[in-house]
């Protein structure tokens, strides 16, 4: 470890930090946000299960420089490019959990909530998603800690923050500036996984011990 | 439309399939790599989940290992280890048997916990040694966990076998790495395609070989009358 390389680099290396966790940040609110309405499809029809899982199913199983090399004569050497395969890879864990949150409420409480006279907006939106809520978050922490260690494969494609950091480390044989980005790395993810754990708290109140 | 043009006469052009860099010579490498990682984590996960699943000692090491697993990136790992050991083999083999550990320790350790207790004391019962009920009775019940975990694991293991080419390594991904270095498109997409469709055969081989490994005992015997009259499900576990 050459510590002076880490005082003179501290900009450097925040600037790295910040571009990873706008990556990730993107790449999950909008992966959030294509998924929710994946699983709303299926919370409407079930046979589009299969379909939707399916092709999420492949996309994840792409290799992340494979998909970015598909996706480059299309969109360059580009942030569109690199969110696009992030998001992607979003779609699998984020779309499962949301259909296995929705799934997970007892039939009783749905029937209850039919009785009462709501229709499926009122249902989902007061009954099925807040009951929903602790298989939606434990999706979105795996989701997080995924992206935060696929972003580094953008480096490749010039973005990839902390990844860049240790890719260009690794070329020019500076092995603090290696340690650095990966220490930060795994950092992000246990920081990010922990926020998003304490949000899921303060969203689902009543599952608290009194 | 070009490009698909430019790809296809990249695949037709015979010097690019021999030589070291031809692609017949990379997906070995690939392969090689790929399959040493696996089968090396396997015989070092198996046991170890075999045995912590079947004595319930140790637990509390399968939590901490899936953890690790899951926070420790797959290219971040690869990285420091060629800066440890070099470029080649020699780096990326043990980066990633150590990838590979995780998923199948974890999944051997549930799916031999996940065998139902009393089927384990009835074996006990009846007087099987306790190496007789891990290979009698618990092993073939936890299969298909267990290929689960050697599924998700392979899957991992091509795409990070890829990352090797960033830091000097072979394989497939050195078709993908100097396509970008050298802008060359039709490189580039063609070695995408191999390597989606080497990670793509190995998620479905292992698939179906999931399917294949469950227990004749465990398969459902019930005739599809009694499920028609609906009537309460006779247990599935035939002789």
């Amino acid at each position: 470890m050459n510590w002076d390389w880490i005082r003179s680099n501290i900009p450097a290396i925040v600037d790295a930090t910040i571009d990873h966790l706008i990556l990730t940040l993107i790449a999950v609110g909008v992966g959030f946000l294509i998924s929710f309405a994946f699983a709303l499809v299926i919370y409407r029809d079930r046979r589009a299960f299969g379909p939707l899982a399916g092709f999420a199913g492949i996309v994840y199983t792409i290799p992340s420089l494979a998909l970015l090399a598909f996706l480059v004569p299309f969109t360059g050497l580009s942030v569109l490019t690199a969110e696009i395969a992030l998001v992607g890879y979003t779609l699998l864990i984020l779309t499962r959990s949301i259909v296995g949150g929705f799934d997970a409420v007892p039939p009783d409480i749905s029937e209850a909530a039919n009785g009462m006279g709501y229709a499926w907006r009122g249902r989902l939106l007061r009954v099925d998603l807040p009951l929903a809520m602790p298989l939606i978050i434990a999706g979105l922490r795996v989701a997080t800690v995924t992206t935060v260690g696929l972003v580094m494969v953008t480096a490749v494609i010039g973005e990839g923050g902390l990844g860049q950091l240790m890719l260009r480390g690794f070329n020019f044989r500076n092995t603090t500036a290696v340690y650095v980005g990966a220490i930060v790395t795994v950092a992000l993810a246990i920081i990010l996984d922990m926020a998003i754990l304490a949000a899921g708290r303060l969203a689902t109140p009543w599952t608290r011990q009194r | 439309m070009e490009l698909i043009n430019e790809v296809v006469a990249w695949f037709a052009d015979p010097s690019n399939w021999t030589g070291t860099s031809g692609i017949l010579n990379r997906t070995l490498e690939h392969v090689v790599l790929s399959l040493a990682s696996v089968v090396a984590a396997i015989l070092i996960a198996v046991p170890a989940g075999l045995f912590i699943g079947h004595t319930g000692r140790g637990a509390f090491i399968t939590v901490t290992v899936a953890n690790l697993g899951r926070s420790i990136p797959s290219y971040a790992l690869l990285i420091i280890f060629v800066t440890w050991f070099g470029i080649g083999f020699a780096a990326a083999f043990p980066a990633l048997v150590v990838l590979a550990l995780p998923p199948i320790l974890t999944n051997t350790y549930v799916g031999l916990r996940e065998v139902d207790r009393d089927m384990v004391e009835a074996g006990r019962a009846m007087g099987m040694r306790e190496t007789e009920l891990l290979r009698g009775v618990e092993v073939p019940i936890a299969l298909p966990v267990i290929v689960t975990g050697v599924r998700v694991a392979a899957v991992q293991v091509v795409a990070t076998a890829t990352l090797a080419a960033l830091v000097g390594g072979g394989g497939l991904g050195r078709f993908i790495v100097d396509g970008f270095a050298l802008r060359q498109q039709d490189m580039l997409v063609a070695g995408a395609i191999l390597v989606a469709l080497l990670a793509l055969l190995t998620e479905r081989s292992l698939t179906f070989l999931e399917g294949r490994v469950v227990s004749p005992g465990l398969r459902p015997t019930v005739p599809v009358e009694t499920e028609i009259l609906n009537l309460p499900k006779p247990v599935a576990f035939g002789p």
